[in-house]
């Protein structure tokens, strides 16, 4: 921080500092906020804070059945363990009982009935998480089985759902059908996906003295947090108080999922007057909390001899698990992304929200949008297959147009596209028609080892498709040295959040970010929050703070005019200096100034995102302010023998607009691709015939190592694009869409196994596409050509 | 009472529960938070932390778990944490090779990168994209994608300077030698022990008195038990401590490695002869359990998908087994009965493990299939030892793990080949016989069908090799 002392500068020196610029404001790639203290280990999180006296520890004894009546819970046996404190279940919440973020359908602890393997039964309060554990362990609970629903096509056909079907529909799918040249149908598993934040779920409370309750927990959602203490405590939400200052990974499971460890903690809490902390375990964090929803995909796709789309109808069923959750909106958004970046035309999209006893899927980066697009991708692959084409040429000719063939099948028209640009550029970039001969060469000449290629595009909608959601609230106080203190309602859990709008506060007040405090998110500074999710968090959360800042600007300029007698257009802000007509005064000087000219140097901020509306009853309007794109090109290599591949190249073309930070964004899109491949390659969920997760921990669940990186991974951002909506700075949202150019390495994946069958046919491998699959897509292959060499057929279902 | 540095800090700790992590002592009784639980199974690396150890007037530096680290087995050594890179208000040169390259996003994580960063700065000299690779495949990074972690590896490793630990190192190697044990130590609270026996006479008499003991080696099984399945362990006895069980002598015949040898150490002398032993050694787990744990702990907990036997059992491998005075020596697959069974017996040990060299006219092959190339626990591991004269099959020795409830030969498929011409069909005929040898298991990592018919592949492949050299068949070559 520089010295605010008046006399240390003359005029002269002032002026030259204030003809430079910040360096530190939006557009520069300024380190992470926390860097210094993540490499140091000095950033804290939930579980490295001091710990309050008498505090105790909170476990929870989960179900081990899938579906079972409660007969009864004995906690007796929980007391006689020394340093137990107390035993709940779901008689003991002293308020209301259910969590659910939505709608009702989860239960704090399980109320008569069990609904999956991992649902909390009773959580036990000790002075240490060992004794906590044994006790909850002794706890004698009894059940009489039911049976359980766990696989989602069985409950499709059964229309056993958490909520409505929904549909978008456009045109007249049934008789483009009918009547089109070409036709195909073909049906696809899409597997889930488990978080894998590396900080696993954590909360830790204090009861304070009107009986609420100062809650450190590590969530996206503060405000619902504090919704939900309130609720199970029967307390009015004034009571409670949430402070969350990083997470170590979010990726949507703490959007909803944070609560249930805080709600815990605050009931034990507030019946014993002690503080609690509960952290799960790695191996119960993945199996109570919801993943990344699994999908059932059924489709129908009538075309003509060029690829082109005439009429399409996709059945997309979620795997919600237990409860609702938010699997109304993710379902939602699955169905506005089966259309990607291409015009469906004729189109009926079906969505159902299949109910399971497993874990209550939950929000997980993209919230559905990949899985919609994943359908989508297979069906292109399926077309050109068929078609003996490039994939890569029937999707150009399937993309959205400028300015015809531009309404989505929910009625919005897309403005600005500009994937045909970025197509063109990344295939040149990626020399894309010369690789592909290469590896067709190379696959000729190799029987073991094949070469696959694709370049599959990203259009991704921002703006949470609920639409109030889209508010967000800042606080900023400047003090009279001078320094910032800056608070909105985002949450940081790695993403940059707080750097970025740092960022932008910098370049308003034009200062160097180091004058700005970042501080934790903190209900009683901001409140009403939105989640930090849908990719929203800067583009809400950076307006808001723009604003806060721009308003005690604004009360600066005024000052300066009144108290010098000069107009608005003489007074300026840059690089920490203050210019009044032609006298130059040191940003800290003019807060002086204005202190003690009785000036508020103190105020909030808001922003409520414009343009948006949606009529979900008639599924039409326009629920995304912009979209985002993307293209990848990747290059995978595939052992037949085994199944076993490894990534050899991508090529990255990410738009994030006018970049805030460079070097953050590229840290997104090159973190949500290896995400995206991970989703849809290695990373399996596996539970048994009686719904135990069976890759319930590091040892079984894999999610890629260094060494799964693509060999060669280039990845550039859209230059000179600035977003044409009044966004942030004309930035992007970058958190999520760059997550589904993963999609490339699964249909490279593919494209290698085609090579097999002359790529005629589409091999059938689910996603996500493990060694395994690919082996048996390889089988298939060898099968085709045995008999004889295959000509056309039609993608079968799986 | 067991004594060790934490950095330059002196630690004596007379009563200490033995079952105690080195990651929940320093959480937990040290309140040093910088080290994180991310797993507590030694999959994920966020809570590595870097060992010093006396070597030849110098300190070497080697990352490890601390959650599978009982505190024990720290006795003698140096413990660095990530609290202790920062020296006088500055940045460690990996940790500003982090912050320049972007290389951290949620955070979580990164003390555990750091940590392996470090230890890989200290070990090389120049920046190596495959030693870097191999340095980091056991830390998990859910954020970045690691491409800006390789850079900050490059930077760190270009970018050497001296740094504290150098300049420390003559006194931290006189503390280390003060603090080299001399005796059997032991450390205990309560009811439990862990006994730290410094040869191996006095480990077999340890063990024949306390025959109910579990041995610890590297932990990195052991530990589980503590760590995830919540046990207690009443006595252990370390064996880590035992020279004589911790080296590698190459004669003429063979090659003999002691049981308590940790994998990394093994490494260059079964690379050697066998190349694709050291290909194995290189995905089998990661570099932080490869320098914790030991070739006879991966031989001695049995499991069916251990890594090292299959290829042990194929190179005609045998161990040593020792009992109070008296040792023998058995075939390794003899080893092994049933599933988690074998013929130890009470107050029995691995001594040491003897692998014949490499023979004229011997091909020897091995294969690991997993989800995921790194840090991955079997589908099927095949080993295949041919001698293979004038296009004649003269002696075969095939086995597998992942296939049966143990690491086990393919006999049918063995017979099959034997004495045969090695062509292609003898090998359609030897894979039938895989099917007669296994009927493996469906389970979360492959079906039955899967491990069966890539059982048959790998041998397939196998003979390609042996045929067509220049035939690409291996995805990992690709690096």
């Amino acid at each position: 921080m520089s010295s605010h002392h008046k006399t240390s500068k003359t005029q002269a020196e002032l002026a030259e500092l204030f003809r430079a610029d910040i360096t530190t404001g939006v557009g520069k790639s300024v380190k992470h906020e926390s860097a210094d203290k993540h490499v140091s280990g000095e950033a804290a999180y939930v579980d490295d804070r001091l710990e309050f006296p008498n505090q105790l520890h909170v476990y929870a004894r989960m179900s081990d059945r899938a579906h079972a009546r409660i007969i009864s819970i004995d906690t007796a046996p929980c007391y006689a363990i020394p340093g137990v404190a107390i035993a709940i279940t779901s008689k003991d919440v002293p308020g209301q009982l259910d969590i659910g973020p939505v709608v009702a359908g989860d239960p704090l602890l399980a109320d008569g009935k069990v609904e999956y393997v991992g649902q909390v039964v009773i959580a036990v309060g000790a002075d240490s998480l060992e004794t906590a554990r044994k006790a909850a362990m002794a706890a004698i609970i009894e059940y009489e089985d039911l049976e359980p629903v766990l696989d989602v096509v069985d409950a499709l056909r059964k229309k056993h759902f958490v909520l409505d079907s929904h549909q978008h529909k456009i045109g007249d799918s049934a008789a483009e059908l009918t009547s089109a040249p070409r036709r195909l149908q073909g049906s696809l598993h899409i597997g889930g996906q488990e978080h894998f934040y590396l900080e696993t779920q954590i909360s830790s409370v204090m009861p304070t003295e009107d009986g609420g309750m100062l809650v450190y927990t590590s969530t996206q959602n503060a405000t619902e947090v504090q919704k939900l203490v309130a609720e199970v405590l029967g307390v009015p939400m004034h009571k409670i108080v949430i402070d969350m200052r990083r997470m170590g990974g979010g990726f949507g499971g703490k959007e909803t999922q944070a609560a249930g460890p805080a709600c815990l903690c605050a009931v034990i809490a507030h019946l014993t007057g002690r503080p609690t902390k509960m952290r799960l375990p790695r191996v119960e964090d993945m199996q109570i909390t919801g993943k990344r929803h699994p999908f059932y995909v059924e489709y129908d796709v009538g075309f003509d001899d060029n690829g082109l789309l005439h009429g399409i109808e996709i059945e997309l069923a979620g795997n919600c698990g237990y409860s609702p959750d938010l699997s109304g909106s993710i379902v939602d958004r699955a169905m506005f992304h089966a259309d990607n970046a291409y015009f469906l035309g004729n189109a009926t999209i079906n969505g159902h929200r299949c109910k399971t006893n497993i874990a209550s899927n939950t929000a997980y980066r993209g919230f559905g949008g990949p899985q919609g697009m994943v359908a989508i991708e297979e069906i292109m692959d399926a077309i050109a297959r068929s078609l003996g084409k490039d994939p890569l040429e029937v999707r150009k000719l399937n993309y959205y147009g400028k300015t015809e063939r531009n309404v989505t099948h929910y009625h919005q028209t897309v403005e600005h596209n500009v994937i045909h640009e970025m197509t063109a550029e990344l295939e040149a970039s990626s020399d894309y028609a010369k690789r592909r001969q290469d590896i067709r060469a190379f696959n000729a000449k190799s029987p073991v080892l094949k070469k696959g290629l694709a370049l599959t595009p990203v259009k991704f909608g921002i703006s949470f498709t609920a639409s109030f959601l889209n508010q967000a609230g800042a606080l900023i106080h400047i003090y009279t040295d001078g320094s910032i203190h800056l608070n909105h309602g985002g949450t940081e859990m790695g993403q940059g959040l707080n750097t970025k709008v740092a960022q932008i506060v910098a370049e308003v007040l034009q200062v160097d970010i180091s004058r700005i405090q970042i501080t934790a998110t903190n209900t009683d500074k901001v409140p009403n929050t939105s989640p930090t999710a849908a990719s929203s968090g800067t583009d809400l959360n950076g307006m808001a703070a723009k604003n806060a800042a721009e308003t005690i600007k604004q009360r600066l300029v005024d000052f300066l005019v009144r108290e010098y007698k000069v107009t608005p257009e003489d007074v300026e802000f840059r690089n920490s200096q203050v210019r009044v007509h032609d006298l130059f005064l040191s940003f800290e000087d003019v807060i002086q100034k204005a202190y003690f000219g009785q000036v508020s140097l103190s105020s909030t901020g808001f922003y409520r995102t414009p343009k948006i509306f949606y009529d979900r009853d008639k599924a039409a309007g326009r629920p995304f302010y912009y979209f985002a794109y993307g293209a990848a090109c990747s290059e995978v290599i595939v052992d037949t023998l085994t199944g076993e591949y490894k990534m050899l190249r991508t090529d990255i073309l990410h738009d994030v607009g006018a970049s805030l930070n460079p070097a953050l964004d590229i840290g997104q899109v090159e973190g949500a691709f290896v995400q995206g491949m991970g989703w849809l390659t290695m990373e399996e969920l596996v539970w048994n015939g009686k719904g135990k997760l069976m890759t319930n921990g590091p040892a079984s669940y894999k999610i890629p190592a260094i060494a799964d990186m693509p060999l060669d991974l280039r990845v550039n951002l859209v230059e000179n694009r600035k977003n044409p909506e009044d966004t942030v700075f004309h930035s992007k949202a970058v958190g999520e869409p760059p997550f589904m150019l993963g999609i490339a390495v699964w249909c490279a994946i593919k494209d290698a196994v085609a090579s097999l069958a002359d790529y005629r046919v589409q091999p059938n491998i689910d996603a996500p596409a493990t060694p395994e699959r690919v082996l048996w897509g390889v089988e298939q292959m060898k099968k085709l050509q045995q008999p004889a060499k295959a000509t056309t057929v039609g993608a079968e279902p799986a | 009472m067991i004594q060790f540095l934490l950095n330059r800090e002196l630690r004596t700790e007379h009563a200490l529960d033995p079952n105690i992590t080195a990651l929940n002592y320093l959480r937990e009784h040290l309140g040093k938070s910088g080290t994180k639980e991310g797993c507590a199974s030694g999959d994920c690396g966020a809570c590595t932390v870097v060992v010093g150890e006396l070597d030849n007037e110098r300190v070497r530096y080697r990352s490890l778990n601390s959650c599978l680290t009982f505190v024990a087995s720290l006795h003698g050594k140096q413990l660095i944490t990530v609290e202790d890179l920062k020296h006088q208000g500055q940045l460690h040169s990996v940790q500003q090779a982090m912050v320049d390259c972007h290389g951290s996003q949620c955070g979580f994580c990164t003390p555990g990168f750091v940590m392996s960063l470090f230890a890989l700065q200290k070990n090389s000299s120049g920046f190596d994209k495959a030693d870097t690779l191999e340095a980091l495949a056991g830390n998990l990074c859910r954020c970045t994608g690691y491409r800006p972690i390789i850079d900050a590896a490059e930077q760190a490793c270009c970018q050497k300077q001296p740094d504290q630990f150098d300049a420390f190192e003559p006194q931290t190697v006189a503390q280390l030698k003060a603090i080299a044990p001399q005796d059997t130590a032991e450390l205990n609270s309560g009811d439990k022990r862990c006994l730290l026996p410094l040869t191996v006479a006095d480990l077999a008499d340890i063990y024949a008195a306390n025959p109910e003991a579990r041995l610890l080696a590297g932990g990195t099984d052991l530990a589980l038990e503590v760590t995830q399945f919540h046990r207690e362990l009443p006595v252990m006895i370390y064996v880590g401590h035992i020279e004589a069980m911790k080296r590698v002598e190459v004669t003429a015949e063979s090659i003999e490695i002691g049981a308590a040898t940790a994998l990394s150490d093994c490494y260059a002398a079964l690379a050697q002869d066998y190349p694709d032993f050291g290909e194995l050694l290189h995905r089998f787990a990661s570099l932080q359990i490869r320098n914790q744990g030991t070739l006879g702990g991966n031989i001695g907990n049995a499991s069916p998908i251990g890594d090292a036997p299959p290829l042990l059992i194929a190179l005609g491998a045998q161990i040593v087994l020792r009992k109070g005075n008296s040792s023998r020596t058995l075939p390794i697959e003899d080893y092994f009965l049933d599933y988690k069974v074998t013929a130890r017996q009470e107050a029995e040990f691995i001594e040491k493990i003897i692998v014949p060299r490499q023979q004229a006219n011997q091909a020897f092959r091995a294969y690991k299939v997993s989800k995921r190339l790194d840090d991955d626990i079997s589908a099927v591991c095949a080993a295949f030892n041919l001698v293979v004269e004038d296009g004649v099959v003269h002696s075969a020795r095939i086995a597998f793990g992942g296939m049966a409830a143990i690491p086990k030969r393919a006999a049918a498929c063995e017979a099959a080949l034997k004495g045969a011409v090695l062509n292609q069909s003898q090998i359609e005929l030897a894979c039938a016989a895989l099917a007669e040898d296994f009927t493996p298991l469906s389970d979360f990592r492959a079906s039955k069908e899967y491990r069966l018919l890539v059982a048959q592949n790998l041998l397939r492949k196998c003979f390609l090799e042996l045929q067509a050299a220049d035939v690409e068949t291996r995805v990992s070559a690709y690096v």
